[in-house]
């Protein structure tokens, strides 16, 4: 028998696409905001970068050696864990931090789950939630050098009139705490990047050339980035009109740009393992997020929420796929069954 | 290790602490268990309180085992539990008042802890009074421990001290996630793990449930080839024919041997015994026929 008379299981058509080459664009995805990240805050964000890459890599090479597992470090996921928990991280935090962080992501989320493609939550994010809880006090910690000292210089006046608190009670916070009080802050400021944050958030203009090559490359699909950021933005917009804002539509652009919205919403949620992959699943999924992330913000009492919402959509993942699975070719409609049934 | 001889105090020590350990094995009590072991002290007096019902209530369900009527036996249980419980209670208050403010609801919720019925209902209601009352205290020892060593860990990484003494060195920055909720979860899946480990070993990993080539199905309805594979259940039918029998398809194939047998019921008619067959038959036949309509 020749080679063409081979009997095999379906796929029959392969992609050259394997997950390291996925991983890979991920990663030259992250680097515009990465380097702009090490550029704003200086050297020691390098060093974290570098620590918790160098981590996530190293724990799980050791648990697959310890464990006698194939050893998939080869595939770069580990790289990219590594890579977003370090841009998660506060610019000047310690460097065992990130460390706890990469271990807990690598082996309680992903490995103890069975590894890559068996984890429930995106491990990065997952460890970014563990060292918010553990280490709230440094995971909160901005002040980062003379550079951003006056964060409210960038405040540029005010959406509503009676603003609470004075400026000063709010040195060292986020611009998105500033946001939340009502105040106006800087949109250029806020696109570019260059204010405080964590490494890898601060500009969305990085992030968003990023999320575009990945489009462009067809690594993650539009609908969860493009749902995510327009449910949530549509819901500000409403909040903003129904508070009385002077200029909702500025106040909707700079809430889509500060805080960890673009690099959760291209980076995080489209995770491939954690979100739905069907059709419907997936815009369930992001109007979810953007809800979410609504309430979290807007709503709740902290300024900040998409680690929490994107982690809560992980979790409820399986459900939407459960419930948004499509009809297999052949099979009549649910509703058709039943009326055969009730005629017989 | 030998075989201690079935139900000796000792036997029911070591089966509550390790063999069948409340927390670890049965996976019981799971509420107070995570909320009260933030710290090594709190889960001691969580757990010997517990262990203090649990034996005393033991005994004496075991005690009353021969009065309490069966179908009465939920709400005879449930008094005697309650009424140690309130004893444990007001003990508490009065002598360990610190503990009772830090533990507060967890002390009167003793009463609907589930390893304190299970005990009773699994153990205590059907067992001699001796071997009751050890049991509970095997069980209570049991279950102590395991808080200990959930305190313990939760709070020796969380709040770097141990029974109150600090033991990390200076430079220890506490992990607070583990004195939270989160991190109650996160050391008990842990623990479980290693109990596992220690209990069922390396080499007997249990088989995974989807394997084509088992020879014992077992329950036919939990079974994911139920409705595909034509073996027979522990009943009469197949599977196959019970899933089309919920379809309504074959309700006809069922009903014809029915009718069939009241025909021949209805020929050997002449005798008492056999009028009396007919008639089963017939309102087998009727009810069928209700089913069909």
């Amino acid at each position: 028998m020749s080679e063409q008379y081979k009997v095999s299981v379906s796929p029959h058509v392969r992609d050259s696409i394997t997950t390291s080459k996925i991983m890979l664009y991920v990663i030259i995805a992250l680097m515009p905001a990465t380097i702009f990240g090490i550029i704003n805050f200086g050297a020691h964000a390098l060093l974290i970068v570098c620590v918790s890459i160098a981590s996530a890599v190293a724990s799980e090479y050791c648990y697959e050696k310890l464990l006698k597992k194939p050893i998939t470090t080869n595939d770069l996921s580990a790289v990219v864990t590594g890579l977003l928990i370090g841009l998660n991280m506060p610019p000047q935090i310690a460097w065992w931090i990130p460390v706890v962080g990469s271990v807990f992501a690598i082996i309680v989320i992903k490995q103890l789950y069975g590894g890559i493609g068996q984890n429930f939550m995106n491990p990065a994010l997952g460890a970014r939630c563990f060292l918010l809880i553990a280490f709230s006090g440094q995971m909160t910690t901005y002040a980062a050098g003379d550079k951003f000292a006056n964060l409210a210089d960038f405040v540029q006046g005010e959406f509503t009139s009676h603003a609470a608190g004075a400026l000063d009670a709010l040195s060292g916070a986020t611009p998105l705490a500033y946001l939340k009080q009502g105040y106006d802050f800087n949109l250029g400021a806020l696109f570019a990047g260059n204010v405080t944050g964590v490494i890898g958030e601060t500009s969305a203009l990085c992030l968003l050339v990023g999320g575009i090559f990945l489009l462009i490359m067809k690594i993650i699909d539009w609908k969860i980035p493009v749902i995510y950021l327009g449910s949530f933005g549509v819901l500000v917009l409403i909040t903003a009109a129904v508070r009385g804002y002077s200029n909702p539509c500025l106040y909707m652009l700079e809430e889509l740009c500060a805080g960890g919205i673009m690099l959760g919403a291209w980076f995080m949620a489209t995770d491939y393992v954690t979100s739905p992959i069907t059709y419907n699943g997936q815009i369930i999924y992001a109007v979810f997020l953007g809800v979410m992330t609504w309430l979290f913000r807007m709503v709740g009492s902290g300024s900040e929420g998409v680690s929490y919402a994107i982690i809560l959509g992980n979790v409820i993942t399986p459900m939407i796929e459960h419930y948004t699975r499509p009809r297999a070719f052949g099979i009549a409609k649910e509703k058709k069954q039943k009326k055969e049934a009730g005629a017989s | 290790m030998k075989k201690l001889k079935k139900d000796s105090p000792i036997e029911r020590i070591w089966n509550g602490i390790f063999v069948e350990n409340p927390v670890f094995v049965l996976v019981l009590g799971m509420c107070p268990t995570l909320a009260t072991t933030t710290s090594a002290m709190n889960a001691i007096g969580m757990g010997l309180s517990t262990t203090v019902v649990l034996a005393l209530s033991n005994l004496l369900i075991a005690l009353l085992r021969k009065i309490i009527p069966d179908r009465m036996r939920m709400p005879a249980y449930i008094v005697v539990i309650a009424s140690f419980v309130t004893m444990v209670d007001f003990l508490m208050e009065g002598f360990t008042p610190d503990l009772y403010k830090v533990l507060g609801i967890y002390i009167p919720l003793i009463v609907v802890n589930c390893i304190i019925m299970g005990r009773a209902e699994a153990y205590a209601g059907k067992k001699p009074v001796v071997a009751s009352f050890f049991d509970g205290l095997g069980m209570g020892l049991g279950f102590t421990l395991a808080l200990f060593l959930l305190g313990s860990i939760r709070e020796i990484i969380g709040a770097g001290t141990w029974l109150g003494m600090k033991i990390t060195p200076s430079g220890y920055v506490p992990v607070n996630i583990f004195v939270l909720a989160p991190g109650a979860f996160l050391v008990c899946g842990f623990l479980v793990a290693i109990m596992n480990k220690l209990k069922i070993g390396a080499g007997r990993r249990p088989k995974s449930e989807w394997d084509p080539t088992e020879k014992i199905c077992g329950d036919c309805f939990s079974c994911m080839k139920f409705g595909v594979c034509d073996k027979k259940p522990e009943g009469t039918e197949t599977a196959a024919q019970t899933i089309a029998k919920s379809k309504g398809t074959v309700a006809e194939a069922v009903a014809k041997p029915a009718a069939g047998a009241g025909a021949t019921a209805v020929k050997a008619a002449g005798t008492p015994a056999g009028a009396e067959a007919s008639a089963a038959a017939a309102g087998a036949g009727t009810e069928k026929k209700e089913a069909e309509s």
